[in-house]
């Protein structure tokens, strides 16, 4: 093993890098769709924020040279969709499904516009620590090279299942999602909390973009995001509005998602566009498994509309 | 104003205020063109904020806007090509919203329908070289209507069986036509000459469908403008489309009248990506010749914009379809002209779609519009 040449380890290997390395833009969007969808109402605008969020990253880690002010960025711009989101749906009568699909056609648009001019410059991006230097097997290193990013996600799932469980903070949204009178008799006002909790969601998403743009795959282009906001999305209706199952899910689809390239690196190259749809296939086999038209799902928020 | 002598005998009866004017009768068709033309012109103006913030001059934006869409005969015809595809994508989600059902996977109904349609013309040319061109036509535009029309169906069985939510997995079902369509046409169904840009082979010139006479336009608008009223006629005058909005009013009450929900959601599915479908082998037969990725050209995605601006009716589908065809047929000019990215049309439709929606809360509240009561 030591002449580096590992055959066909090197498939389950670039998975296993791949689950670490691609699962970090769903882990955040998941997550911050967890916060969004169990305050009661559902974002399907972050593809949008996504995509938003990596323009915004580039482009501030360009003009500033500080690729985490570039993170602070996304998420900045991630929030005030977030804003736009939930400042819309708080009119009457406005379906929240129908705005996140307007959200991410503008999202898109105005990421595409305004990143109109950074395809060409090369930012700073964000640096990876080492966890593969004790290996002489470069396969190994590579997929040992870990963004901290991916770590803060890591730690970011258990702290939101013990908020949920056990803050205030967690009650709040929690009796939001469960029953809107309930919150409004405690005294909340149920659209702030759902502003709070789509701006927090919509932070997590853009973050998550950056991701995109300043590690992996680390640059700014039109087809950079192709759908991974909205199986996010789909991935916390599987993982039952559960932090901890949204790290598990994450970073299967990471892994369903980094099959593709792999099985190119090994010379498998017919059937690449299906293995890059891996994912999307992914989804809705999981989808077609858990849900039943018969009983609402288990762990769903009762004020979302996509589960009545 | 005639009726209004026969209203007043029972307006004296019941009470003064009710006799009501023109407007106040008038006030729900009056809203459903007020409200959204109130709503589009909120998002040109934001739009022309936002331009010019970037320096450029709003007045020319609306200039330039308009001679792209409007302003020519020519720009006319490249508005009509546009708005054809959109009619058909805006059914596949105004179908399903009658059943209170958000389809958002035209796109992908549009790729498998120009894909399937495209398989027709291949195999009827080996196998049938003798066709004419009318039946080959017919054969296409029945492949990708069934192709379309079963992507779709597969989003509402899988709601009807499995209770899927039916907006996520239309969705995914675009990525996955775009990932089938990116794979047969780089490998299996790849012609060896399309070196830069794979692509399927040609459905040859002599099937190509050709334009309205007198005009550059393509037969597609027509099939456009009858699929849309065919569809107007289907929801608004058969039993079928009342128990249809029946059951999109209230799904419980359907049930209980005895109306079978599954049948309509699975029927009004297939139809909705018949439509979608037929979208994609216009397309192919009228203008690309051939399938390549350039099909995924986010009609689909504008379709769905449309479909909300006209309220999901079918009939007004026709003059938002041209609306914002005209809008993206200026897109070009924009970008020559005025020097605006490409993506300032993306910008415009997402403005005008959340202005669209946030104009729903509207409604009923207009005071001048509301009777006295």
């Amino acid at each position: 093993m030591a002449d580096g040449s590992i055959g066909l380890w090197t498939v389950p290997l670039a998975v296993f890098g791949g689950a670490i390395r691609v699962s970090t833009p769903f882990l955040f969007v998941s997550l911050g769709e967890c916060i969004t969808e169990r305050s009661g109402r559902i974002n399907l605008g972050l593809e949008g924020t996504l995509v938003m969020g990596a323009m915004s990253a580039y482009g501030i880690s360009y003009l500033s040279g500080s690729p985490w002010l570039g993170v602070l960025a996304a998420g900045i711009a991630g929030a005030l969709l977030g804003a736009l989101h939930a400042g819309i749906c708080s009119l009457p009568r406005v379906n929240d499904v129908a705005v996140g699909i307007a959200l991410m056609l503008f999202g898109t648009g105005l990421a595409f516009y305004l990143g109109k001019p950074l395809i060409e410059p090369t930012a700073p991006r964000l640096p990876a620590i080492d966890f593969g230097w004790w290996s002489d097997i470069p396969q190994v290193r590579a997929a040992l090279r870990i963004n901290v990013l991916f770590l803060i996600g890591v730690m970011l799932a258990p702290v939101l299942y013990w908020a949920f469980r056990s803050t205030r903070w967690g009650l709040v949204i929690r009796t939001a999602g469960e029953s809107a009178d309930a919150a409004r008799a405690m005294g909340h006002s149920v659209l702030l909390i759902r502003l709070r909790a789509t701006m927090v969601g919509g932070f997590l998403a853009g973050i998550g973009g950056s991701f995109l743009s300043l590690f992996y795959p680390g640059s700014w282009n039109e087809g950079l995001s192709s759908g991974q906001g909205i199986t996010a999305v789909a991935l916390v209706i599987f993982a039952r509005w559960d932090p901890m199952l949204c790290l598990w899910a994450s970073l299967a689809f990471g892994g369903a998602a980094a099959l593709g390239p792999a099985l190119q690196s090994v010379g498998v190259t017919s059937g690449y566009h299906l293995f890059n749809a891996a994912p999307y296939f992914l989804t809705l086999a999981i989808m077609i498994i858990t849900c039943s038209p018969k009983r609402t799902l288990t762990g769903a928020p009762a004020e979302l509309s996509i589960t009545r | 104003m005639s009726s209004e002598v026969a209203d007043s005998a029972d307006a004296v009866a019941v009470a003064p205020a009710a006799d009501a004017g023109f407007l106040q009768r008038h006030g729900t068709r009056i809203e459903y063109i007020l409200i959204p033309g109130a709503a589009l012109s909120a998002a040109l103006v934001v739009f022309g904020v936002f331009v010019a913030l970037f320096g450029k001059n709003p007045l020319d934006l609306y200039f330039y806007m308009y001679y792209g869409a409007f302003g020519t005969w020519f720009s006319w015809q490249n508005t009509l090509t546009r708005a054809a595809p959109l009619i058909l994508t805006a059914l596949c989600t105004a179908l399903p919203a009658q059943l209170g059902m958000v389809i958002i996977g035209g796109e992908g109904a549009l790729l498998i329908g120009a894909l399937s349609a495209t398989s027709m013309a291949l195999a009827m040319a080996s196998a049938m070289p003798w066709a004419p061109p009318l039946a080959v036509q017919i054969a296409m535009a029945a492949a990708g209507m069934v192709g379309g029309g079963l992507w779709i169906l597969l989003a509402g069985a899988l709601r009807q069986y499995r209770g899927v939510n039916e907006t996520i997995s239309s969705l995914l079902l675009v990525y996955i036509a775009l990932a089938i369509l990116n794979h047969l046409v780089e490998g299996p169904m790849r012609d060896p000459a399309s070196l830069n840009k794979p692509s399927t082979r040609e459905i040859g010139a002599a099937n190509m469908i050709g334009s309205i006479p007198g005009t550059e336009v393509h037969w597609g608008l027509v099939f456009g403008l009858i699929a849309a009223i065919l569809s107007y006629i289907l929801i608004y005058h058969t039993t079928f489309g009342f128990a249809a909005r029946v059951a999109g009013g209230n799904i419980r009450a359907a049930r209980i009248v005895g109306l079978s929900v599954g049948k309509l959601i699975l029927t009004i599915c297939f139809l909705a990506g018949s439509c979608a479908g037929l979208a994609g082998m216009v397309e192919v037969a009228a203008v690309q010749g051939r399938t390549n990725a350039n099909l995924a050209a986010g009609y689909g995605f504008t379709g769905i914009l449309v479909a909300f601006l006209a309220r999901q009716n079918p009939l007004a589908i026709i003059p938002v379809a041209i609306l914002l065809g005209g809008i993206s047929a200026s897109g070009g000019l924009l970008q020559r002209r005025l020097d605006l990215p490409d993506a300032s049309v993306l910008v415009l439709q997402g403005i005008i779609f959340m202005f669209v929606l946030a104009s729903d809360a509207m409604y009923g509240r207009i005071g001048f519009l509301k009777g006295k009561s």
